[in-house]
């Protein structure tokens, strides 16, 4: 409407004499606008979505952390950033933050390359691949309440199936209060959420190793390249890309984590396995502050911001170029 | 120029106004609320009656209540206790709460009250609801006003295996501190676990802590540091400091750090498979060990909480709470007839009898045949102090620091001292 409404406007007084040059850029204009609305209009349903389910909530999470606020009614009692020195004085917090960097750091070291290396083999020709393919792939289908419960009783003391078994072949020493000793619960969660997650970046690295030419491996092959040549030179760098996104998952995945350790420990013992976002709900829920919880939930934010635009300039962007829509691209 | 691009475009343009359209459209069109159209009433009630035998005897009065108002639907929403926490918190958020809805009293239902969402039964009780259990009453009460009815009353005290204490050479449940402690250490001496203790949920640990509190400074202490904003006093830190003095004797399960209260491998089941030799539980125990467990039949006894030598408390002051209902602010008239109906004798007598709760209804005693909760119920009658559950009595990020100050102090990373001190900040900041 508004474009049309301006085209009007200006084509009246410059009706009488009106420069080529002007037409061809009134045209231009006018197409330009048109352009613009219609990509509008069908971003429309997808916005309304997006705004009123998303970003609204996550401003008025951002408001709030600036409230003592019980939930109840609108934020009323403004405390500036208190919510915020005080978040980075709580030892449980700061624990968060450690706790998110060391399962970052054991996701990187030893989670992915296992899933790598169980790609490299099961890309191999094998006896029964398909099926110990879908089988590592399984524990990822599995909801996280399920796992959760499932590892609780394995990992029971005494009664589970690790203790059992350990016994069984005379270790047990070793079978202990494996989610109840603050030194080895977040040792024992990270084996569950390995066992958890690595079949889904099995799966990734599969498909990228199955689109790296198989004439690449051949010629190296014949240049008489060693096996670990051939992956470290070939098959490396090709599966480049898959290796930076599924970085990246596994890193966002760390920070937000939440559905394990609650089902399994709700953070404990004494918040030796609590992450960001089990103290978010812990004081969200538990405690009704939701003003403090919003304050956790905007620190959680920005460290996946900050995170994610670092990761995608820096990392990713020779992955992204060509795969972004823009609208200079098209119009010419 | 190039007419096919154009119409293309043009294409493009009427679609997406379409989708606009769709966008606006699907804006509107609903907006029903539960109408009554046909003179009917529904109501809907939220309970946390999940288990058995419970949940089917409860829809069974849902149902009779149905039979005799028959312009009267009542719709049964059942939520696992934490579920339903949960969805109240989100509720309570949106403002809207449901017709009847189970409540604790003390705090919670309080900031429910305060942020008016909750119906004042004062005067339309009146008749019926004063003759109630007095102890029973007393969590819905604020400002002497009733805003909830109890179905259920109990409290907390000690389950133990009468079997396992009498292997170990205790001949009669200990009535002091020291005793019990010396009780613990006879149970280990015979490697029988002598507590169960479900670490991972925190509020069991509570328990102990706020028992001690009572039996060191008196009933009313707990409730008037509450309001003096001070946990400081020295009664607290003695409270806590018997409690490290249980916790250094080592006296509960392997793993116990880690579990949880009612699944097979927690608090209640290993004491309802006789691996543990007690539990300080409410009156919902036995039901529960059964569920979870074998159960123990007539080896369960109940003791209450021990005294503590010099402290101010009595042992006939309980720690307990029940449960009860409570109105959304503007609940139909159909609404608090369903009250009156749930806490009349003939309902309390049938809930007595197949569910096994503590009778609210004076005339209802008499069911009772169970001799353990006939014991908590005398115990109960005979009260000479009553403290809320401390989750229930405080505000919830209070009751919820109690419990995780306490957790750590029994996980050995607070000092007793540290202990009031938490509680005390977060008492501070919060109101």
């Amino acid at each position: 409407m508004t474009s049309t409404f301006l085209a009007d406007k200006r084509s009246g007084p410059d009706a009488d004499h009106p420069p080529p040059e002007t037409v061809r850029a009134r045209g231009r204009v006018r197409r330009r606008v048109l352009h613009w609305l219609t990509a509008v209009g069908f971003q429309v349903p997808a916005l309304v979505l997006f705004i009123g389910l998303v970003l609204l909530p996550m401003l008025f999470a951002l408001y709030a952390a600036f409230f003592r606020w019980g939930g109840f009614g609108m934020p009323s009692d403004y405390i500036g950033t208190d919510n915020f020195t005080q978040l980075f004085d709580n030892p449980v917090f700061l624990g968060d933050l450690w706790r998110c960097l060391v399962l970052v750091l054991l996701s990187l070291a030893l989670q992915l390359p296992f899933a790598l290396a169980m790609a490299v083999l099961l890309n191999q020709r094998l006896r029964g691949r398909a099926v110990y393919r879908m089988l590592f792939f399984a524990p990822y289908v599995l909801s996280e309440a399920i796992t959760g419960v499932l590892f609780a009783m394995i990992f029971a003391p005494d009664d589970g199936l690790a203790d059992h078994l350990l016994g069984g072949i005379g270790l047990d020493g070793l079978g202990g209060e494996w989610f109840a000793d603050p030194s080895y619960v977040m040792a024992t969660l990270f084996l569950v959420m390995m066992w958890k997650y690595f079949g889904f970046h099995m799966m990734l690295y599969l498909a990228g190793l199955q689109s790296i030419p198989k004439e690449l491996t051949e010629a190296a092959l014949i240049d008489g390249a060693s096996p670990w040549q051939r992956f470290r030179n070939v098959t490396l760098p090709l599966l480049a890309p898959t290796l930076r996104i599924s970085i990246f998952l596994s890193v966002i995945g760390s920070i937000q984590l939440f559905d394990l350790v609650w089902v399994i420990t709700q953070g404990g013992p004494d918040h030796h396995s609590e992450t960001m976002a089990v103290t978010m709900f812990q004081y969200g829920f538990k405690r009704y502050q939701v003003g403090y919880a919003s304050a956790i939930s905007v620190v959680m934010f920005g460290i996946c911001l900050v995170f994610a635009l670092a990761y995608q300039r820096f990392v990713l962007r020779r992955d992204l170029e060509g795969a972004t829509t823009t609208m200079r691209g098209d119009g010419k | 120029m190039g007419d096919p691009a154009l119409s293309r475009r043009g294409f493009l343009a009427v679609s997406a106004a379409a989708g606009l359209g769709m966008t606006a459209l699907s804006g509107c069109g609903d907006d029903s609320d539960g109408g009554s159209s046909d003179g009917t009433t529904t109501i809907e009630w939220w309970n946390i009656s999940t288990t058995q035998p419970a949940k089917s005897v409860w829809a069974g009065l849902a149902k009779k209540f149905e039979a005799q108002n028959p312009k009267v639907k009542i719709k049964i929403v059942q939520l696992e206790n934490d579920a339903y926490k949960s969805k109240m918190t989100a509720l309570i958020a949106s403002g809207k709460l449901p017709d009847i809805f189970h409540t604790w009293g003390g705090g919670v239902l309080k900031q429910q009250v305060d942020a008016g969402l909750v119906e004042d039964l004062t005067e339309r009780t009146k008749p019926w609801g004063d003759g109630l259990l007095s102890v029973a009453r007393e969590p819905y009460l604020l400002d002497d006003k009733v805003y909830g009815i109890p179905f259920d009353i109990g409290m907390i005290g000690f389950w133990y295996n009468k079997a396992l204490f009498q292997q170990a050479g205790i001949t009669e449940p200990p009535a002091t501190w020291a005793a019990f402690l010396e009780a613990v250490s006879k149970l280990k001496a015979k490697n029988v676990i002598p507590i169960a203790l479900a670490g991972k949920e925190k509020w069991p640990g509570m328990y102990y802590w706020a028992y001690l509190a009572m039996r060191t400074a008196g009933a009313e202490a707990l409730q008037k540091a509450y309001d003096d904003k001070d946990f400081t006093g020295p009664e607290f830190v003695q409270a806590g400091a018997h409690l490290k003095a249980l916790v250094d004797l080592q006296p509960f399960q392997k793993g116990f750090l880690n579990a949880a209260y009612s699944t097979p491998t927690g608090q209640a089941a290993a004491v309802g498979n006789g691996k543990a030799a007690m539990e300080l539980m409410g009156q919902w125990a036995p039901v529960v060990q059964a569920d979870s467990g074998k159960g123990l039949g007539d080896d369960l006894g109940f003791f209450p909480f021990p005294a503590v030598e010099g402290g101010k408390g009595a042992i006939t002051e309980v720690f307990g709470g029940g449960g009860g209902h409570a109105l959304r602010r503007g609940a139909p008239q159909a609404a608090v007839d369903f009250l009156k109906f749930f806490a009349s004798e003939a309902t309390d007598v049938e809930l007595v009898k197949k569910t096994g709760v503590i009778p609210v209804v004076p005339g209802a005693e008499s069911a009772l045949t169970d001799p353990n909760i006939k014991q908590v119920e005398a115990q109960l009658k005979g009260a000479t102090g009553f403290q809320l559950y401390l989750d229930q009595a405080y505000a919830p990020a209070v009751g919820q620091e109690v419990n995780d100050s306490v957790a750590a102090l029994i996980a050995g990373s607070k000092s007793p001292e540290q202990v009031a001190q938490s509680i005390t900040q977060t008492t501070k900041e919060e109101q």
